[in-house]
């Protein structure tokens, strides 16, 4: 461990103000005087999970269309109150939440607070708006078609997600967006959008209390008695052999690769340890493991890594590599020898502690900005880690031993049931 | 109250630029060279970038894949990037561990060791990162704008070179190229973070000033003359698709003009974000050519480029184009804007808009440490770090007529380069 970390200097209950409004909004703030600037961050349950499988894309188009126009501004006055102010907010969704995200100047929080309430609350939905955007998002849809890279990842997430709001893209599909109506949005809205479960984060030069009276006026009398729960997920299985597709995109040069198995959810005893695996075997130094044996010695790639997504539901485990169509099937054969490997035998004690080291000196790092300080408050709300999770880490961390890591690769990794997807130019 | 900066420099010419901020526990520290794809004859485009690749490759003292370890231990991260003018590496890390940034630096400024086999393998993986370029129709089309819009000047090349000559380099050829460049009178070490000033200079010294002072030639171009009539490029490739790429003759960043085009790109597409790492951008919804091709259903989006570079290099306008619209309807409308621009003085209030959106940009930036030590050292590789400190100061001073003078002598239709992305549509795709 770092001597020179302080601990108690990381976000912890000493100096995370959290409290909830009088409806029931989560609100976490944490001050940070020596940014002139002030981030805002947050969530509620509308996200694409809401969608039925022919109108992929609802919540996510309905999450977008929030700014276009509200029942006092329309979108070019919205965004020209920002804009002048050099201030930006956004909203999005993913297949649990509608999230959104602002940052100003210090002094202009109470612009970003009434904009981010006033498109929560009362948005229109103009119909000219909604074509704009749709058009937009049908040409979005053409690009990704040529996209080899985010081909090949929407397909490998189908494969491990049949039938599952985690294997549809939260986005949608042409056939699915193009049809959906100003009507359909304006219900989804009123359906979905509410304060319950919702989560409020304000990062950098504020002080708490006076936020939490900010926050208060603006967002504590919302109601929406129609806001319904979101059903239970269904189950979740893992294949039960390898499956291998290949996309076929003319004209190009390169081929994505995605290979891989489910996750655990981030919930999971086995998340720290398959995470720290993860690390190991995909990213440590230039790319982990995986790293080292396809592009360091084999030199087939510019990148090839690893990744663990861990969600609320589930996750997935994945390789991912960029590579010359003619050796696609040489990348393929080193990773699952790599694969085997690393389910076979455990990691040695040096590479743990290597990724252990990683691990907890990044901290700080990635909490010096308000952006890293409100992604990190909103995961401890969202995975209800515990307020002094992040003074805790580094003893957790620690505590992740060579055996755990390979119960939780064998748990989860398993390189005769993969998941391989590949998109670029047909092969031979 | 800003942070005083702390400038000297050594006998062999190697400039040190430092900057302590307490506020966490983190230094950021860069090392610039003068030198990138400008510095490049044709045959040997890509020299500079692939240069930056072998500089992971290792020294007798640091030998290859090592230090990826050993910075990742920290918790630290460290990267390189190679740009038209310049190249630069840098190390984020942990304050009390930042002493193996410096040493790695000062160390791999002479004694990367280039073995031949090494160079054959990065041959590969420089080969991969333009064909994943390649995949990309923006690239493709970027690349033909870029090289018409030069004939001679080295700008015409994309930094990561052409496929022939990253199969022709060869091993001597690259380490020459690092050896007349790699010297402490081309470099600017820039400092930034939660450290004590006498003490880091006490420590850098003792590392370079045993370096010998070798390199004193700045390189010095002739200008490229003025494009004598438009230039139309058209790309064909796979897609639905259409882009539109227009090219103008920019500013040098050092020219004064450069600032007026900043406030006209902030006015027409959008502010530009000087900020390498963090900080986020303000949206342009509300610029000119957005309400004009986006909410006039032409487009579905449209970017500004404005790059600060020694020489004068291009101002682009990036546009993708809807489907059920054409690049020339597209293009008569940007014309429109454009005339526009060059016939009615804008009002005050739009470049006191632009200031305030590059102040906030600034403050947003401020935030993040990486990006701190990134400022310290950019400037100095295009102009110098007074352009850096002066340059809010140098947007206050541009005027509506500046806007107007700059917008008629940089935007005429003779001097433009017009590239299209044609898409020849979707064969049918297949799964196997």
């Amino acid at each position: 461990m770092s001597p020179n970390i302080h601990w108690k200097s990381l976000p912890g209950p000493q100096d995370i103000h959290r409290s909830e409004l009088s409806n029931g909004i989560t609100l976490l703030c944490r001050r940070n005087g020596a940014s002139p600037s002030v981030v805002i961050s947050g969530y509620l349950i509308a996200g694409s999970q809401f969608d039925p499988p022919e109108k992929a894309g609802l919540a996510y188009l309905t999450s977008l269309m929030l700014m276009r126009g509200t029942q006092k501004h329309s979108f070019q006055q919205i965004f020209d109150a920002l804009e002048s102010a050099g201030a930006s907010l956004g909203f999005g969704a993913s297949v649990h939440n509608v999230s959104f995200s602002g940052r100003s100047l210090a002094e202009d929080l109470p612009l970003l607070l009434d904009l981010t309430a006033e498109c929560l609350f009362t948005p229109t939905f103009p119909l000219d708006q909604l074509e704009r955007l749709r058009a937009q998002m049908m040409t979005g849809f053409a690009m990704r078609e040529q996209d080899t890279e985010e081909m090949a990842s929407m397909r490998f997430e189908e494969i491990l997600f049949p039938d599952h709001p985690y294997g549809r893209a939260e986005d949608g599909y042409t056939e699915t967006v193009r049809p959906l109506t100003q009507a359909e949005l304006i219900t989804f809205h009123q359906t979905h959008y509410g304060p319950k479960g919702m989560v409020i984060v304000v990062v950098g030069s504020i002080e708490p209390q006076q936020v939490a009276a900010m926050v208060e006026e603006r967002f504590g009398t919302w109601q929406n008695p129609h806001q319904t729960a979101a059903a239970p997920f269904p189950p979740i299985h893992s294949l039960t052999t390898s499956t291998r597709e290949h996309i076929a995109i003319t004209g190009k040069i390169q081929s994505d690769l995605v290979m891989g198995c489910l996750g655990p959810h981030r919930k999971s005893p086995d998340y720290l340890a398959a995470s720290l695996g993860n690390n190991i075997l995909g990213q440590f130094g230039m790319m982990g493991r995986i790293g080292d044996v396809v592009r360091e010695q084999a030199g087939l790639a510019y990148s090839a890594s690893t990744s663990l997504n861990a969600w609320i539901a589930a996750g997935s485990w994945e390789v991912s590599a960029g590579v010359n169509p003619v050796n696609l099937d040489k990348a393929i054969d080193l990773i699952i020898v790599e694969l085997r490997r690393f389910t076979s035998e455990q990691v040695t004690a040096e590479e743990l502690a290597d990724s252990q080291a990683n691990y907890i000196g990044r901290l700080p790092l990635s909490l010096e900005s308000n952006g890293g300080v409100a992604g990190a408050l909103l995961n401890l709300e969202r995975f209800q880690l515990g307020l002094d999770y992040y003074q805790r880490y580094p003893t957790l961390i620690q505590a992740v031993t060579r055996a755990e890591v390979l119960e939780a690769a064998r748990r989860w990794l398993d390189a005769d049931r993969l998941a391989i997807v590949s998109a670029g130019p047909a092969r031979e | 109250m800003p942070i005083p900066i702390t400038r000297l420099t050594l006998p062999n010419g190697l400039v040190l630029h430092l900057k302590e901020i307490h506020d966490a526990p983190l230094v950021s520290h860069w090392v610039w060279y003068r030198v990138g794809s400008r510095n490049e004859v044709p045959g040997r485009t890509g020299i500079s970038h692939w240069v930056e690749h072998m500089q992971f490759k290792g020294t007798p003292d640091f030998p290859a894949g090592i230090l990826d370890k050993a910075i990742s231990r920290t918790g630290g991260m460290w990267n390189a990037f190679t740009y038209l003018d310049w190249t630069t590496y840098f190390e984020t890390m942990p304050a009390d561990t930042i002493d193996l940034g410096l040493r790695l630096e000062a160390d791999r400024m002479t004694a990367s060791i280039y073995d031949p086999d090494e160079v054959e393998h990065e041959r590969t993986v420089v080969i991969s990162e333009r064909e994943g370029d390649e995949n990309e129709p923006l690239f493709r089309l970027g690349e033909a704008v870029q090289s018409a819009s030069f004939d001679r000047h080295p700008y015409r090349s994309e930094v990561i070179g052409s496929q022939a000559d990253l199969h022709h380099i060869t091993r001597d050829e690259l380490y020459q190229h690092y050896r007349t460049y790699y010297q402490p009178g081309n470099a600017v070490v820039a400092v930034a973070g939660d450290f004590d000033t006498e003490a880091m200079i006490m420590r850098l010294r003792e590392l370079y000033e045993k370096v010998p002072g070798e390199f004193t030639e700045r390189l010095s171009l002739p200008p490229e003359p003025p494009l004598e009539s438009e230039r139309r490029v058209i790309v064909e490739g796979p897609g639905e698709t259409t882009f539109l790429q227009l090219a103008f003759r920019s500013p040098a960043a050092s020219d004064p003009d450069f600032f007026a085009m900043t406030v006209l790109d902030s006015l027409l597409t959008g502010p530009t974000s000087l900020n390498m790492f963090g900080g986020g951008g303000v949206s342009n919804r509300t610029s000119r050519l957005y309400r004009t091709l986006v909410e006039g259903e032409l487009a579905v989006s449209v970017h500004g480029g404005l790059p600060a570079t020694i020489d004068p290099f291009t101002y682009d306008i990036t546009i993708t184009v809807r489907p059920d619209k054409t690049a020339d309807q597209v293009l008569a409308a940007v014309e429109k804007e454009i005339y526009l621009l060059q016939n009615t003085p804008v009002a005050e209030a739009e470049v006191a808009r632009a200031i305030k959106q590059a102040r906030a940009l600034f403050a947003y930036g401020s935030e993040n440490i990486t990006n701190q030590g990134f400022w310290l050292g950019y400037a100095e590789m295009f102009a110098s770090y007074a352009w850096f400190e002066n340059y809010l100061q140098q947007l206050e001073a541009v005027t509506p007529a500046d806007v107007q003078r700059v917008a008629q002598t940089r935007f005429t239709p003779n001097s433009r380069v017009t590239g299209i992305y044609l898409p020849t549509g979707n064969e049918e795709e297949s799964h196997s």
